[in-house]
């Protein structure tokens, strides 16, 4: 008996031996590309989102300040000991030179907020000191807006460590001084018109890229290997044209005296040349034309896999050609439809390069306001935080997608 | 279900049966010159289980396809009683169709397969769910309504297919070579199957295959195909006894050939010389007076040892093989340059002793003697 359990514990410990070395083999084989992930992914991409929620511009350069605002709790008047410790931070980083920074980040939560902070360093290198050191009084003697609430009260919440404004603000909302969050004012607004507009192309270009691309690949998999061989090719064109190159020929094909408007006049469709380059028009042909391989590959893959006997069983059971398409072919190929249809919204909406060339004013998409924020305005903040609305829709889209794919395994 | 109707229930009745089908100087041509089906004549008569036979490539699918609705002949006219039938779309000529793969529909159940021909003819819902059940009582698989085609067998997902193709009651029902995917044993119950539906629902059937036992075990009638026209057209016992010409001979059944030339010939019995230097005297089937001719013997006829005293010709030759098959034995002899089989029943055989010599030979009406341009496929 105890020989049988011996043998049985050897063999338990040899077979987990084994095992050990084949996970390390495996762990060895992929650990290269997993650092490499690590350092240019994972890294870099969560050091951004960090920034629409960590708040340590006030804090980087008026240290005293946030020491005081961050025993605050923001109920009733300020603390006097703020107003010492505001005009030593403001001297000393005008000294410093990066008073500025501090001036930036109010400017995003108060009207004027940089002004008044600039103003008020000026003013206070000619104070040498305040009057029974009543700097409060130095202070609304500079600019009366150091006595509203809401001023006050949008330093402290920029004291850090850690803020809603930048994501509040990618949704178009802000707190107000008694801490409710409300709408920012209409003239404001304007991320929440980007979002919708960001969406809507994506959508409409989703929705083209089905339509051309489900008969195209239809027809791809019904054709002879060469035929398909050279379709494959002809779909996948836009990948190997350089992306200044294919705008270049949209311009010449879309302007106002270009082919497309010709032709359009020419045939009496149009009276006179309509706009259809740098506008929404533009925009969706674009983004169409080089996001449709992502359409036709997955419903090319499905489509391969519906057997042509089945709607042949179908009308040989009475269904005329339109209903074995509706009930039989079609159900067939959502799963195809499904997967284009989210990689090609999915890609669309982070598209930026195509909408900034082809597109207008009134075509930029949630993307270009984030290199806009990163590149033009220093805002990392906002741009973190656009980027996490863009992260979320996207990943709420693939749990979508999962979700339905899974159900229909199952089911 | 219907009622059985009153048909003709033995093979030869369906001679006088009326006719339910007819294919008329049928030709389908693909590229415009070499012909899959040259200028056919066909009577599928009502009630009846006609087997389309022939090696791939012969034509007898492309027929199938044509009925069905799938192609159109290039010339010529399929009649459906008197309605002309080669131009109506395949929704609207009412003939339910089981094929090679079942081609059960993988998104729905197996009620809403079944259900389908029934819901695209405007069925009510009540009429529906009675007729599915139905239809799943007679294939015997009553408890797997709700079930994916992917979760059932092969026989089952068969049955299925079947249930399907009958459902909505059809008088002529086509099989695409329904029985090629599943294994030796459950081909042969669902053989049993099949026919047995056929004889209780006054079907008629049009069955393609490419497997001659299924054909003769399953069949009123056959139609042999090879090179896009039908050989002979017959009953199983007139097919495999009294074969038309060689290709037929040859390709239903297993058989001995021995080739020769024509020494003489009187009427129905000829006189050939075979290669190997022997006369024989054979049936004159598909042969003229003179000129090469094939002699075709079938294994079981070919008698060995003391079975050949009296016969006109016995050929001497070398037992290379016996193989035992249960209820007979097969003799593997090698003579005159050839392997020549024959079948003995066990139990009034005694085995030859492989290598020794021995004599065989068969009556004349058992050699048959054709053409040999039209028995090579």
């Amino acid at each position: 008996m105890s020989d049988v359990t011996a043998a049985e514990r050897e063999l338990l410990r040899a077979h987990a031996r084994a095992e050990r070395g084949r996970r390390r083999n495996a762990f060895l084989l992929v650990a290269p590309l997993f650092v490499f992930l690590i350092f240019t992914f994972l890294v870099p991409i969560g050091d951004m989102l960090r920034r629409s929620f960590i708040d340590s511009d006030v804090a980087s350069v008026w240290p005293n300040v946030v020491k005081v605002n961050r025993a605050w709790s923001g109920e009733g008047e300020a603390p006097a000991a703020l107003w010492p410790a505001l005009a030593a931070d403001i001297r000393a980083s005008a000294a410093a030179d990066n008073v500025a920074v501090a001036a930036r980040r109010l400017n995003y939560a108060v009207d004027g907020g940089r002004t008044l902070v600039m103003k008020t360093a000026r003013r206070l290198a000619r104070t040498e000191s305040a009057p029974n050191d009543d700097w409060r009084a130095v202070f609304l003697d500079a600019d009366e807006a150091w006595g509203r609430p809401a001023t006050l009260e949008a330093l402290r919440r920029a004291s850090g460590p850690v803020t809603d404004f930048f994501l509040l603000a990618a949704l178009d909302l802000r707190k107000d001084e008694h801490g409710s969050v409300i709408a920012v004012p209409e003239r404001d607004a304007i991320y929440r018109t980007v979002l919708w507009r960001t969406f809507s192309v994506a959508g409409m270009v989703t929705l083209f890229t089905l339509l051309l691309g489900y008969p195209y690949a239809y027809l791809m998999t019904r054709a002879s290997k060469p035929v398909e061989a050279a379709m494959t090719i002809f779909v996948l064109l836009p990948f190997w044209t350089s992306l200044l190159v294919r705008t270049a020929a949209w311009i010449v094909l879309l302007q106002e005296n270009g082919v497309v408007n010709s032709m359009l006049v020419w045939l009496g469709v149009l009276d006179t040349p309509m706009r259809l380059i740098f506008n929404r028009v533009g925009v969706v042909v674009a983004m169409t034309h080089v996001l449709l391989p992502f359409m036709v590959l997955p419903l090319a893959a499905v489509m391969k896999g519906i057997r042509p006997e089945t709607v042949r069983a179908a009308r040989s059971l009475g269904a005329t050609p339109f209903t074995a398409f509706r009930r039989i072919y079609f159900p067939q190929s959502l799963p195809g439809v499904a997967g284009g249809a989210l990689l090609v919204f999915i890609s669309a909406i982070g598209y930026y390069i195509t909408p900034a060339l082809v597109g207008g004013a009134d075509d930029q998409m949630l993307s270009w306001f984030i290199a806009f924020f990163v590149n033009d305005t220093i805002n990392w903040g906002l741009a973190a935080a656009l980027g996490v609305v863009l992260l979320v829709c996207t990943t709420v889209l693939s749990i979508v997608y999962a979700k339905i794919v899974a159900g229909r395994q199952a089911g | 279900m219907k009622a059985p109707k009153n048909l003709p229930t033995r093979q030869s009745d369906f001679a006088t049966a009326p006719t339910l089908v007819t294919f008329e100087k049928i030709s389908k041509t693909y590229d415009g010159h070499t012909h899959v089906v040259k200028n056919l004549d066909l009577e599928i008569r009502r009630g009846e289980f006609l087997t389309l036979l022939g090696p791939s490539g012969s034509g007898k699918t492309t027929c199938l396809m044509m009925l069905a609705g799938f192609e159109v002949p290039t010339s010529g006219e399929i009649w459906h009683g008197e309605v002309p039938l080669s131009r109506k779309p395949p929704h609207e000529r009412g003939i339910g169709m089981v094929f090679q793969n079942y081609a059960l529909f993988p998104h729905m159940s197996i009620a809403e397969n079944i259900a389908f021909p029934l819901e695209v003819r405007g069925l009510g819902r009540a009429a529906i769910a009675e007729k599915v059940k139905r239809a799943l009582d007679m294939v015997r698989l009553p408890q797997i309504a709700d079930r994916r085609p992917n979760q059932l067998s092969g026989g089952q997902q068969q049955r299925v297919a079947l249930a399907r193709a009958l459902v909505f009651e059809p008088e002529l029902v086509l099989m695409d070579e329904p029985l090629g995917a599943l294994d030796k044993q459950l081909r042969e119950h669902m053989q049993y199957e099949i026919r047995s539906l056929h004889m209780s629902l006054g079907l008629t059937v049009v069955y393609v295959t490419h497997d001659q036992t299924e054909a003769l075990t399953m069949s009123d009638r056959i139609a042999v195909f090879a090179g896009g026209r039908i050989r002979q057209l017959a009953d199983p016992r007139a097919l495999y006894e009294e074969p038309a010409d060689g290709l037929v001979a040859t390709f239903v059944g297993e058989s001995n050939r021995f080739d020769g030339t024509i020494v003489s010939r009187d009427g129905d019995t000829a006189v050939i010389a075979t290669r190997g230097g022997t006369r024989l005297e054979a049936f004159a089937v598909d042969i003229g007076a003179t000129g090469p001719a094939a002699v075709i013997v079938r294994p079981e006829n070919v008698r060995i040892g003391a079975a050949v005293d009296g016969l006109r010709d016995v050929i001497t030759g070398r037992v290379v093989d016996v193989v035992y098959h249960g209820d007979h034995l097969q003799v593997h002899i090698a003579a005159e340059g050839l392997d020549v089989v024959a079948k003995q029943p066990t139990r009034d055989a005694e085995a030859p002793t492989v290598g020794s010599e021995i004599r065989f030979g068969f009556l004349s009406r058992h050699a048959r003697a054709y053409d040999p341009a039209r028995t090579d496929h």
